[in-house]
């Protein structure tokens, strides 16, 4: 009893639910993103990959700025930070998109070598920024790290626990929750959204009705990977403030590909499975266990997923089934 | 502003080295419906891909209203007004009818208000006389309903030319009456209608002008008043072909399949065979009618053990006179039981065969487990492989060239040389040839009348009446899943057989009962 | 509007064949293009001479006994894990778990090292090793498969999912079995006896002092059983039927579910055994890190290879090559090791795009005439 009563007391508390939102939001970006992606019919395996580009791009950005100026301005920063996350994981975006669109390569080897490369160059850079550049030192852009970590001014410290609750966090993670209601407004309510979904569905149909199918799967696969890159960026800055940690950004890419699955390919679902992600992240250090228990309890949001996975299968519900096309490639003149 | 909607010139399309097309010419005039006649295989298919930008031509011009264009997609395709109607349907399943209409529409709202598309698509579907729940999922749709989902959707995005391939092949006399109200209607309208087709009454009824294709290439066009069966058949075929199949008597026919009260569920849970009963004789061609979606496949999957159902599916050896039940056991159950069982099966590639395999790996599939130990035997495929190949004159560029690449005949002469090469007393037969050209139909037919007189049941299904009464002794006829009849193919009238394929909500016991009693007739003569 | 002009520049056509030179050819020219990118990226970070670089490239890959024997005893793993996927992915079940199961196959390895080493015979000592962690291998691999099996449960994301558990496992008795209390590493192994090592100490000297040579014998035998099993057997057989195509499965009379759990049993076996090889035959100890990513680049490794054993062999020597050769420049300027996974990723997707090339031809419009390339 005790020990359920210290599990129950450390997740009801306020830390607890900030934390997990903390941990969620890297997920929310990667999910998004994902489900964009996966909407067109790709399986982009490589968005962990694309999250290291993404989080290594806005860390260059940032420094390039807080280097090349006397009195860096946080806005500024920003900025920079947000324009080269985004070109970072455009590029990894786009070198799937060409393999797998273009050139028709299969897309989970794709997607892993792609994860690969990712993870690789934003651990590569993160390591090597300062001997490349010629500074010393660990690379830092602290400037740029507070001015992500801004609250909301007012309504964070003086609404009692609805404001430590509600609004404690950087404009990052309220980003990631309005980019999530957009792409849900986006793929249930518009023509774009559901031209899209058919694409994803069933290509042949799609290109049937006219609608540029490549185009498609292009620009869901960019802008999928662009949205995700933000997740590393949140992570860099808001999460560590502006630094790097080798292989800090850890295996949440792939708990982000694991939330797609959870959320039932559904963005609003998305938001609050994120949160609950987060929480059984981190639930580890709320249970009164040694070391070497904890270890066992952070396998419980892979334990959650695979959960999902088996109900899901089990349910055999059409609307909630990957994309019918998902993984396949389309070729026109294929017969 | 031209006479013609659309004129085609000299258009060449190669798969491969195989012609598909080959120098066509085909033009369609405004108000007008033009039936494009061919066999299976005679590249109609292709061109109208060519035509709504699927495919891209190798050579050749195409005019729409007077001006050269060049169709590169769909998407160009659609801007030309060009609309057409798949054989496959090209709709999304998770979508509604209404969802799967706008797709892809560009007239500027980006946000989808379904109250006014609902209420557009209605002013539509009333000027033509449509009946249709908008907001149904596609999933949920009769083959009917989904065809008319396309043709609504092709005129809600103003087609001015229409191209519908083989579109009664899956409908019912009432529904195919139905649709060519709506063409005709259409017609009135001004547009241009090229409707694929091979069945030549349909060709006479609907059609202002008849454009005829051979193997790929451009034979002719006749005003359809002037028209004639015997001669658009001499164009179509290319020699004067009498549809005349050997039909020898069933030499000592003694119960082989007996089949009692079978009911099987489809994979969405609906009832596709309901209380069927029948028996099948050795020696005899047993023929299945019905129009497609019946239970046909079905049926034949639950005798050769791959699906499930209640009731009875007894095989009784004509030569022992032992008996077996087939119903719940699998197919490798079925064969180490003895039961010598052969099944063509209706999807070739993706059933009967492996495409990517050469002849020889196709051969294993019915023989691996042949030889001791855990290694697979070389040499007996390969010489069945190269006996089939000389046997059967397979097309090929050798045994091991990958199957998916032969023509649909040559795939065909594989997968039937492999069943029969069973040595089967029970050989089922699914759709045996279509698809084929005339020649191989007849090598196909001959082989099953060999099997016939070596004593083995045939259960051919198939979907052409005239075939089904020159080949078979005795024809069943499915509807909605139940016996709607047995008849004797030598005396029945096609007439007849079309009224009970369509004969819906008919007293099914009754039916069945009949269908009963017509079989132990036969059995008894 | 509409005129001839607009016929497009370039159509994509199926290949039906391709002949071998072609084929040489558009792969060497892939991998030739790969080195010039690499060498720019090495040249942007570096800006040393990318020729000087690539010479310390196959220095570092070949340039002494040792690191020769490094790159061999690389070559071999990665050759292991690649075989162990490939009946399972020739089925069309795309084993992305190969990570975890080589992993709980190390875990059982060690296990048995630690407690069993010095108590027990040395051939009741291997015998245990190489059974659990075969086992342990198997049970990894046959859990998603049963879901697939039974529910078409998504394997790639269940095997993916496996692999974290398999990580957090061993994270686990990384601290349960940690050498100094807080360490949370294990260390060597039986460093004094060396009980449960595979030992190469009986060959003759000319192979230096470290060789793998058993290692590289055992691999190379799975190798050519692994041949063998996918042509030539019934088993095999059933694993092409299968990965075709399900329903001609199952008019062949093939239990698919049976199929499916049989192949990922002996797929997870064989990334066991190799958890085996890496523990008791090179590293002696065990981290969340001993299977460093080589279930994922194996992936690509038995993809490129079409499921021909013998050309994984080229493929895996080609990738741990480079791989090895660029850790070496990394640490000669100072630079982070990660620039290998830059390296190696820039190299795959070089090669996967040429794979359109050699599937696929170019039809390019001139002059109203069609040329090829």
């Amino acid at each position: 009893m005790n020990f359920l009563w210290a599990v129950f007391k450390g997740i009801f508390s306020v830390t607890f639910i900030q934390k997990a939102i903390t941990q969620g939001i890297p997920l929310l970006y990667g999910a998004t993103g994902e489900i964009l992606t996966e909407k067109s019919g790709n399986l982009n395996l490589g968005t962990p990959g694309i999250m290291y580009m993404g989080a290594i791009g806005g860390l260059t950005g940032a420094f390039i700025y807080e280097k090349g100026t006397e009195n860096p301005i946080g806005g500024i920063g920003i900025l920079f930070a947000v324009i080269f996350s985004l070109l970072f994981a455009l590029a990894g975006a786009l070198i799937y998109s060409v393999l797998v669109i273009t050139l028709r390569a299969n897309q989970n080897v794709t997607g892993l070598a792609l994860t690969t490369f990712g993870v690789g160059l934003g651990n590569f850079l993160g390591g090597s920024f300062s001997k490349i550049l010629g500074t010393a030192g660990q690379i830092t852009v602290y400037t740029t790290g507070q001015a992500f970590r801004t609250k909301i001014p007012f309504l964070s410290d003086h609404l009692g626990i609805v404001g430590q609750i509600f609004f404690t966090y950087g404009f990052m993670t309220y980003l990631a929750i309005v980019i999530a209601l957009l792409a849900a407004w986006f793929l249930g309510k518009t023509r774009s959204g559901l031209n899209l979904r058919a694409v994803g569905e069933n290509p042949a149909a799609a290109d049937a009705a006219s609608i540029n199918v490549t185009k498609y799967k292009y620009l869901a696969t960019c802008i999928g990977g662009m949205i995700s890159g933000l997740g590393g960026l949140y992570f860099v800055m808001e999460y560590l403030g502006g630094t790097w940690q080798n292989n800090g950004f850890g295996d949440r890419g792939w708990l982000a590909v694991a939330l797609v699955i959870f959320a039932l390919w559904k963005p609003a679902r998305a938001i609050w499975g994120s949160i609950l992600f987060g929480g059984l992240y981190i639930l580890f250090a709320y249970v009164p266990l040694s070391s070497s228990m904890q270890e066992i309890f952070k396998m419980l949001p892979y334990i959650v997923t695979i959960l999902v996975l088996v109900i899901s299968s089990l349910k055999k519900k059409k609307e909630d089934q990957p994309p019918a096309s998902l993984g396949l490639p389309y070729f026109r003149e294929d017969r | 502003m031209s006479e013609y909607a659309i004129e085609l010139k000299g258009i060449s399309k190669y798969f491969g080295v195989r012609a598909a097309n080959e120098d066509v010419d085909l033009n369609v005039k405004k108000g007008e419906i033009l039936a494009l006649l061919g066999e299976n295989g005679s590249g109609k298919t292709t061109l109208m891909n060519i035509l709504s930008g699927i495919y891209y031509p190798d050579a050749g011009h195409i005019y729409v209203d007077g001006q050269e264009v060049n169709i590169a997609s769909p998407k160009d395709a659609y801007h030309l007004g060009i609309g057409m109607i798949h054989q496959h349907f090209k709709l999304v399943d998770i979508f509604t009818a209404a969802e799967n209409i706008i797709l892809g529409l560009e007239d500027g709202q980006r946000v989808i208000n379904m109250k006014d598309v609902n209420a557009e698509i209605h002013k539509l579907m009333d000027r033509y006389g449509f009946d249709l729940d908008l907001g149904k999922k596609v999933y949920d749709m009769s083959v009917s309903e989904k065809q008319t989902v396309e043709i609504i959707k092709m005129l809600f995005r103003g087609a001015q030319v229409l191209i519908l391939d083989e579109p009664t092949a899956v409908l019912t006399p009432q529904e195919t009456d139905h649709l060519f109200e709506v063409l005709r209607n259409m017609k009135a309208d001004g547009k241009g209608i090229i409707i694929i087709t091979h069945k030549l009454h349909e060709v006479l009824a609907i059609s202002d002008r008849v454009s005829i294709l051979r193997k790929g290439h451009y034979i002719g066009t006749v005003n359809t008043a002037e028209a004639t069966e015997t001669g658009l058949t001499e164009m179509m075929v290319g020699e004067k072909v009498v549809l005349d199949i050997d039909r020898t008597d069933p030499v000592d026919p003694k119960k082989c399949l007996e089949i009692r009260n079978l009911t099987c569920l489809n994979q969405y849970g609906v009832k596709a065979l309901d209380d069927v009963s029948f028996t099948a004789m050795s020696g005899e061609i047993l023929g299945i009618a019905g129009i497609a979606g019946s239970g046909q496949k079905e049926l034949l999957e639950a005798i050769a053990g791959l699906q499930a159902g209640t009731g009875s599916i007894l095989f009784t050896d004509p030569e022992t006179g032992d008996t077996e039940e087939l119903l719940g056991k699998d197919p490798l159950k079925i064969k180490q039981m003895g039961v010598s069982l052969a099944f063509v099966p209706e999807d070739r590639l993706g059933m009967g065969l492996v495409g990517n395999m050469g002849m020889p790996g196709n051969m294993m599939i019915r023989s691996y487990r042949n030889g001791r130990g855990r290694l697979l035997e070389q040499a007996p495929p390969r010489n069945l492989s190269e006996d089939i190949k000389d046997r059967l004159e397979v097309v090929t560029p050798g045994i091991n060239y990958p199957v998916r690449r032969l023509s649909g005949g040559n795939v065909q002469k594989v997968l039937v040389g492999r069943e029969i090469a069973l040595a089967p007393k029970l050989l089922l037969t699914a759709y045996a040839v279509r698809g084929l050209d005339i020649n191989t139909s007849y090598t196909i037919y001959n082989l099953l009348n060999e099997q016939k007189q070596k004593g083995v049941a045939v259960i051919f299904v198939g979907e052409d009446l005239d075939v089904l009464l020159e080949l078979c002794d005795r024809i069943l006829v499915l509807c909605q899943g139940r016996v709607s009849g047995i008849v004797d193919a030598r005396t029945a009238k096609k007439e007849e057989i079309g009224l009970l394929m369509t004969r819906h909500g008919a007293e099914p016991a009754l039916e069945a009962q009949a269908g009963q009693e017509t079989g132990k007739e036969v059995q008894d003569a | 509007m509409h005129s001839r002009e607009k016929e497009p520049f370039v159509r994509i056509k199926r290949r039906d064949n391709i002949p071998l030179m072609q084929c040489i050819f558009i792969w060497a020219a892939a991998i030739a293009l790969s080195l010039v990118v690499c060498a720019l990226f090495i040249f942007a970070v570096t800006h040393s001479n990318p020729g000087a670089v690539y010479r310390s490239l196959v220095d570092g890959a070949i340039g002494t006994g040792r690191r020769t024997w490094n790159t061999v005893r690389d070559t071999s793993i990665l050759l292991a894990t690649a075989l162990a996927i490939t009946p399972a992915f020739k089925m069309r079940f795309w084993n992305i778990g190969a990570e975890g199961q080589i992993l709980v196959g190390g875990i059982a390895t060690a296990a048995v090292m630690r407690y069993w080493g010095g108590n027990v015979p040395t051939f009741v000592l291997f015998a245990a090793m190489v059974i659990v962690s075969i086992l342990a291998g198997l049970i990894w691999g046959l859990i998603p498969a049963f879901f697939k099996a039974h529910w078409n449960t998504n394997e790639t994301l269940f095997t993916l999912m496996m692999n974290y558990i398999a990580i957090q496992l061993t994270a686990f008795f990384s601290i349960v079995w940690e050498a100094k209390k807080g360490s949370g590493t294990i260390g060597t192994i039986n460093q004094k006896t060396q009980a449960g090592w595979i030992s190469t100490s009986f060959l003759p000297d000319v192979f230096g002092k470290f060789n793998y040579s058993i290692n590289v014998i055992i691999v190379l035998a799975i190798t050519i059983f692994m041949y063998i099993y996918l042509k030539y057997t019934k088993h095999g057989y059933e694993i092409s039927v299968v990965g075709q195509s399900e329903n001609t499965a199952r008019y062949a009379g093939i239990h698919v579910k049976t199929v499916i759990l049989r192949t990922m049993a002996l797929s997870g076996a064989i990334c066991g055994f190799t958890g085996f090889l890496l523990v008791s035959g090179s590293s002696h100890t065990i981290s969340t890190s001993t299977a460093g990513g080589r279930g994922f680049t194996a992936i690509t490794v038995s993809w490129l290879s079409k499921f021909n054993p013998f050309v994984m062999i080229l493929i895996s020597f080609f990738l741990v090559f480079m791989g090895n050769g660029s850790t070496q420049i990394a640490s000669e300027f100072q630079l982070n090791e990660s620039a290998s996974e830059v390296i190696t990723g820039i190299i795959l997707f070089f090669i996967l795009g040429s794979e359109f090339f050699i599937n696929y031809k170019l039809v390019f419009r001139k002059g109203g005439k069609e040329e090829t390339a």
